[in-house]
């Protein structure tokens, strides 16, 4: 958009929701800045940043002063201030409806169930904590419950979640399901409709999917390589 | 031109009213927010008054409407749809409510869409948790809740609290400015889920308490009673549930809670 400056966007690339935003303003062309916060160092708990995120969490939003948390509002606020195609988030209440539908259940099912997995496998054991094999196994059976649902109650006989397009529900919930990977684990080998869906997704997002990813792949290859 | 839009949105509403089902369980948070929103912005609706406690999400007939089986759920015609922060969205936008519930100004509407996604995972996770294990777990399974876990979730509900009052309200009247919006709404069902297992969440907060007094008087007070006589009547009305009707809740509070 002629005469908008350059949002900035405080990132982690090992945090899920921080690749879904970096992805959608890579792929969208939107002009950007990005400042790295380090995660494994606690760079989200300095005074500083904790004045700009009280939640010390990222991803945060810096649109010329106006700061925004949340990567689905932020993913939002994106798709409907700048000029990016209508399929990311329709403008059609039936198909906006089917989004927000997703991006709601995705905290507590996708992301936390996810998210668990890759902290029981890999976090833990980097922290020196010995895993659990019983959260560990639960972790891996809510994740399964979470994919038939994917399967069954989103994708249907659709292309992506939402519909014949991509959306945000797609790029939010394809970053989650890459985190396990950290560990060399595809939680999506035995699916073949999803992995048909990622491949899709991968496809539509074409190089930003990869750079984002880069950290991802890094950490597999380490992880395997210890095995 | 306004007239136009006023008698529009009249007409619509009144085609509405057969077509546009509810299902609802006033014991449920997210279903309290969706009854609330509708009864206010005058949407007719077929309220399909369901019980979670006795089992009806896990039918066949439910499963027809809403698969991740859960409530709320609607059906507009042929179109259903889950999830109440997106039933509320779409509601909003179908019936033309007015804007201070979603309002159209973009940073406006994305600090409504911020509170709606941070509270997943805070205030209702840990609101929920205190119902169940102060009421419910003690009732369905009859086992008490050792006091540590209590405590832990007493502490996470606080600093969530905390968190609220600190980033999301500080000293303005409402969330988002001068007035309600949805996330308001959304926040404040949420909190009195707690407050029927007995908990007085607004003990030492003069600032929320003063807050839940704003949104109780915007809603109004007769419809915000309403909503929650169900919720404020728990600790009474668990007294008369039959643990054996709770059998179908075993297996998923054994996972979800205690392991």
């Amino acid at each position: 958009m002629a005469g908008r400056q350059a949002v900035k966007a405080y990132l982690d690339l090992l945090s899920q929701p921080c690749r879904a935003l970096l992805i959608f303003l890579k792929h969208n062309k939107i002009p950007h800045t990005v400042e790295l916060i380090a995660l494994r160092k606690g760079q989200q708990k300095t005074p500083e940043f904790t004045k700009l995120n009280p939640m010390q969490k990222v991803p945060v939003l810096d649109d010329n002063g106006f700061i925004l948390t949340e990567s689905d509002a932020i993913l939002k606020y994106l798709a409907t201030t700048y000029n990016v195609p209508d399929h990311w988030y329709p403008k059609l209440p039936e198909k906006r409806a089917r989004v927000d539908e997703y991006t709601a259940w995705h905290h507590m099912n996708t992301r936390i169930h996810a998210a668990t997995v890759f902290l029981q496998e890999v976090i833990f054991p980097m922290m020196g904590q010995p895993k659990n094999p019983v959260k560990f196994e639960k972790a891996l059976a809510d994740l399964d419950g979470t994919l038939d649902m994917l399967e069954n109650m989103f994708l249907k006989r659709q292309a992506f979640l939402c519909g014949d397009d991509i959306s945000l529900a797609d790029l939010l919930a394809v970053c989650e399901l890459m985190q396990p990977l950290c560990s060399g684990r595809d939680v999506l080998k035995d699916r073949p409709k999803l992995l048909s869906w990622r491949s899709r997704v991968q496809s539509a997002l074409s190089d930003s999917f990869d750079e984002a990813h880069s950290v991802v792949y890094q950490l597999r290859e380490k992880f395997t390589a210890k095995l | 031109m306004v007239r136009t839009c006023e008698a529009q949105t009249r007409l619509s509403k009144l085609f509405q009213k057969m077509s546009l089902e509810m299902y609802l369980d006033l014991f449920s948070q997210p279903c309290r927010s969706v009854y609330i929103f509708a009864k206010k912005n005058d949407i007719q609706f077929d309220y399909k008054k369901i019980s979670l406690f006795e089992g009806y999400q896990y039918s066949e007939e439910y499963g027809k409407i809403n698969l991740l089986r859960k409530a709320p759920a609607i059906k507009d015609g042929d179109f259903c749809l889950a999830e109440s922060v997106a039933i509320m969205l779409y509601l909003a936008e179908k019936f033309h409510t007015p804007d201070h519930w979603y309002p159209a100004d973009l940073q406006k509407r994305a600090r409504v869409n911020e509170y709606l996604s941070w509270q997943h995972s805070a205030i209702r996770i840990h609101g929920s948790k205190m119902l169940w294990f102060k009421l419910l777990i003690p009732k369905a399974l009859g086992v008490e809740i050792p006091k540590e876990k209590i405590d832990n979730a007493v502490e996470d509900l606080n600093a969530s609290l905390n968190l609220f009052e600190e980033k999301f309200l500080q000293d303005r009247p409402f969330i988002v400015g001068d007035q309600i919006s949805l996330a308001d709404l959304v926040a404040i069902v949420e909190i009195m889920q707690p407050v029927g297992a007995g908990m007085d969440v607004f003990e030492n907060r003069p600032n929320l308490k003063a807050w839940k007094d704003r949104v109780r008087a915007e809603i109004g007070v007769e419809l915000f009673d309403e909503a929650h006589q169900a919720i404020l009547c728990a600790q009474e009305s668990v007294k008369t549930m039959d643990p054996k009707r709770m059998e179908h809740f075993k297996p998923i509070i054994l996972r979800y809670f205690l392991s």
